[in-house]
């Protein structure tokens, strides 16, 4: 590597040739919109928040002394005369995961400048994104029909309803927030606010078709760290 | 580190074509001038013409960093105040009629939580990164204005919050600015109500309002600096503030969620933290919880706090020991790795808070490890500052003095910390004066001196004044040897065992062999608080009747000092970026017409001059 018009600058292999690249050139991520890298650095501090609260659950898990509740039989539901074991969560994670898909066909139409498919996308996102909220609000009201509070649950360890109302409801306040956004950006594609670059109602910063990719990271995100939390809580 | 000046003359056969219009004229100096083309576009800066969208809601980033500056200074004084009482009461026990016990445990509380958090921590990312970090890398402003406007207002609530507590039933807390539970929500402690569920919801407001400015501060610096502007020719101050930042991203979520569990141990009786407890015969309805985790989750926020607050002091006074005694900074490579190594080790070093906390002891030997191992690119940096001031043309002028001041508390906290880096010398030492006399003199002090001469330092920039000479040497010397007579004390006090966080020394031995020196002590507090008040008469004159400063009052390189305006008005360069050339460091270069040479002196300027390569 070199830049033909400053003699001198060429890059040794190794670290010190990586060193020298990274920070010679006028920005670090090269092309990269400054909100999009904003996003990937909050996200970064955001996955730092989860694991904290990760790493606090084992914690909490491992050091109480009365027993941990069976996941299978308390996330199970009874249907047509069967118990089955996480069939709710089975059925949230899908839809949580299949919108991340239409979340990423979203962002592919609007660089496509196609307003009609992208909109139709971020609103299936979102309704996907409250379908989940719906199902998980669901969830909460059985647990705590069933005697589940933050502080007791007859099931076991109180640290069970603490940590899963704490963890579950952080989450969902995510998706909820996400879900508000996606509404706001379903209604700023139709209108065209991306295609003339119509200000922002707060920011007003002018409007790109950027920040439903910057959106989109957001909403995957959130489905990543759902991953986690139901491998930590409904599987362990 | 890589655009070479030198042996460019068989260059224009090269490239000719993608030579720009700035080719007209000797073909020699286009050459060696040349800068790669910018990659951002022009940012789209709102200006308010309102009072309230000028100086209030505000979205410039050098307004913004004043409201910090002015909000963080009022907390400090308030925490000021807070040191006297308790000082007061521990001189002259009984000589402030009103306070019990119990204020003095609140007030301990509140003077640690106002001082590293809401004072020194704002002060030096909100005020000083938020004034300097676009000026020092040539941005118009913050990459999002809207989001930094948000962010100090954040701040401004979580300090009314903050505040409000003193105004709750059973007032602030009185845990201990750690926090710990279980007795910090349990009856007894005072503020265990309202105070503790206060003090939570602030810490929440104040890292979701820090999150917005650190990404401001991350990203301006990574994404928008000028024309030239390469990491390597980044003032160290920048640097600084930009590792802190990072740290802060990393380190503050953690607080964030013990934060957020101790609220809910509070309001809905979760035991996260809080085992069986046993009171008056009565078990309570906690149970199973670790009170360990808290420390852990603390502590993995606390220890990078520490640096958070003394990386951006590092940048700072680099900057300011450079420009005073026009020298380049010794090493300025080995200070940024220096800096990013310091950041990167804070991560692994918490648990040395935590000797006594009775966690396994072979965390203690790795944690002590770790810790001692941070020791070797602190003593980089201080021999480095040595070494600038070295043979330098110093101008022992304020700046200077308070800069000096710095090395000296700093080199004497920091040996300090390597006693209490290990285990067997922490565990009688804990919990005893000495431990005050340690941090106070590495973090309180230390960073404090570098603030000082910050403010002395770009006050001509901010207001387009000096500060008085005199009364700022006055400041000095009242506030150094003021501050060692208060601290160096301590160290003793901690060597006899007198324990902290005690109201009074009871019927102790402590009482007949301590009680002079803590006369001693607190009248010194008295004496380095109200010189503090010289600063701000000092300010208040000058805004006055100040001599005025014009530009670049101090022959410095950085870009800060070659704005079009004094003080630079919303949109820092006028009509044209600048565009930079060298690092900010080209002090007394043999063979140049004058001992500096700016970022943005072109290389054909200067060829004579046997300019460094950067």
């Amino acid at each position: 590597m070199s830049d033909p018009k400053i003699e001198g600058f060429d890059l040794k292999p190794g670290f010190s040739g990586m060193a020298k690249d990274t920070a010679s050139d006028q920005t670090m991520f090269k092309g990269v919109h400054w909100g999009k890298a904003m996003m990937w650095i909050f996200l970064l501090s955001d996955t730092f928040i989860f694991s904290c609260f990760l790493i606090s659950y084992m914690k909490g898990r491992g050091s109480t002394m009365v027993e941990w509740p069976n996941a299978s039989e308390v996330f199970g539901l009874h249907v047509f005369g069967v118990d089955v074991p996480l069939l709710l969560i089975a059925i949230m994670t899908f839809v949580l995961i299949t919108s991340s898909g239409t979340m990423a066909l979203a962002v592919k139409y609007g660089y496509e400048r196609n307003k009609k498919m992208c909109g139709w996308l971020i609103l299936a996102t979102a309704i996907g994104g409250l379908t989940f909220v719906g199902m998980q609000a669901f969830e909460w009201s059985k647990l705590i029909h069933e005697g589940v509070r933050p502080w007791e649950n007859p099931f076991g360890a109180p640290q069970f309803g603490s940590f899963f109302f704490m963890i579950t409801g952080f989450h969902g306040t995510h998706v909820t927030f996400g879900v508000i956004f996606l509404f706001i950006y379903a209604y700023k594609t139709f209108a065209g606010h991306y295609d003339e670059g119509k200000r922002g109602w707060f920011t007003t910063m002018k409007g790109d078709y950027v920040e439903i990719e910057i959106l989109g990271l957001y909403w995957h995100f959130v489905d990543l760290v759902w991953v986690f939390i139901f491998a930590f809580f409904y599987l362990w | 580190m890589s655009d070479e000046y030198e042996n460019k003359t068989g260059y224009q056969a090269q490239s000719s074509e993608s030579i720009t219009s700035s080719s007209i004229g000797s073909g020699v100096a286009t050459d060696i001038d040349y800068v790669r083309p910018a990659e951002n576009a022009e940012q789209d800066l709102y200006h308010g013409h309102s009072f309230i969208t000028k100086w209030i809601f505000c979205q410039d980033a050098k307004v913004i960093g004043v409201q910090y500056f002015l909000l963080a200074t009022f907390t400090g004084v308030i925490g000021l105040v807070l040191s006297w009482l308790m000082r007061l009461q521990l001189g002259f026990p009984g000589a402030a009629g009103f306070m019990t016990a119990e204020h003095y445990y609140q007030f301990v509380t509140m003077h640690g939580m106002i001082m590293v958090v809401y004072f020194l921590t704002a002060l030096f990312l909100g005020g000083f990164g938020n004034y300097l970090i676009p000026l020092m890398v040539g941005a118009r402003d913050m990459v999002f204005p809207y989001l930094n406007m948000v962010s100090f207002w954040s701040f401004f609530v979580a300090v009314a919050v903050l505040l409000a507590s003193f105004f709750v039933p059973g007032g602030p807390t009185g845990s201990g600015w750690t926090l710990y539970p279980p007795q910090a929500i349990l009856e007894g402690t005072p503020g265990s109500g309202m105070g503790i569920i206060l003090m939570c919801v602030s810490l929440i407001l104040f890292v979701a309002g820090f999150t917005m400015g650190g990404l401001n501060y991350l990203i301006t610096i990574l994404q928008a600096r000028t024309r030239g502007m390469t990491l390597m020719r980044m003032p160290l101050t920048v640097w600084g503030i930009f590792t802190a930042t990072v740290l802060a991203m990393l380190a503050f979520p953690a607080l964030l969620v013990g934060s957020l569990m101790m609220m809910l141990d509070k309001l809905l009786a979760t035991s996260f933290f809080m085992p069986t407890i046993l009171k008056a015969g009565e078990i309570l309805e906690y149970g199973g919880g670790s009170p360990i985790l808290f420390q852990h989750l603390f502590w993995f926020f606390g220890h990078p706090e520490v640096y958070i607050v003394a990386l951006p002091a590092f940048g700072i006074v680099s900057d300011l020991i450079s420009v005073h005694s026009r020298k380049n900074i010794f090493g300025y490579r080995m200070m940024v790795w220096a800096i990013v190594g310091i950041g990167a080790l804070s991560f692994f070093v918490w648990a040395h808070h935590m000797y006594v906390s009775g966690m396994n002891p072979w965390f203690g030997f790795f944690f002590a490890t770790t810790t001692l191992i941070i020791a070797v690119p602190t003593a980089m940096k201080v021999y480095n500052w040595i070494l600038t001031l070295w043979r330098g043309n110093i101008r022992l002028n304020v700046v200077m003095l308070w800069c000096l001041g710095f090395i000296v508390t700093f080199v004497n906290g920091g040996i300090t910390g390597i006693f209490l880096g290990n285990v067997s010398v922490d565990v009688p030492l804990s919990d005893t004066y000495f431990v005050v006399a340690h941090f106070h003199m590495v973090m309180g002090i230390a960073p404090l001196m570098v603030i000082m001469g910050a403010v002395y330092h770009w006050f001509p920039l901010v207001a387009g004044r000096f500060l008085n000479e005199t009364l700022g040497k006055w400041h000095f010397w009242l506030t150094f040897l003021g501050a060692y007579s208060i601290y160096f004390p301590m160290h003793y006090l901690g060597f006899i065992g007198v324990p902290r966080r005690y109201f009074e020394m009871y019927d102790s031995p402590y009482m007949t062999s301590a009680v002079g020196m803590n006369e001693f002590i607190s009248t010194a507090a008295f004496i380095v608080g109200a010189a503090q008040f010289i600063l701000i008469f000092n300010i208040i004159k000058t805004l006055k009747t100040g001599k005025p400063a014009g530009h670049n009052p101090w022959q410095a390189n950085s870009l800060e000092w070659l704005t079009p305006s004094v003080p630079p008005e919303h949109g820092n360069w006028g009509e044209k970026l600048p565009v930079v050339h060298r690092w900010p460091y080209d002090f007394s270069v043999p063979g140049s017409r004058e001992d500096f040479i700016t970022q943005t002196t072109p290389p054909s300027d200067v060829k004579d001059s046997k300019v460094e390569k950067t």
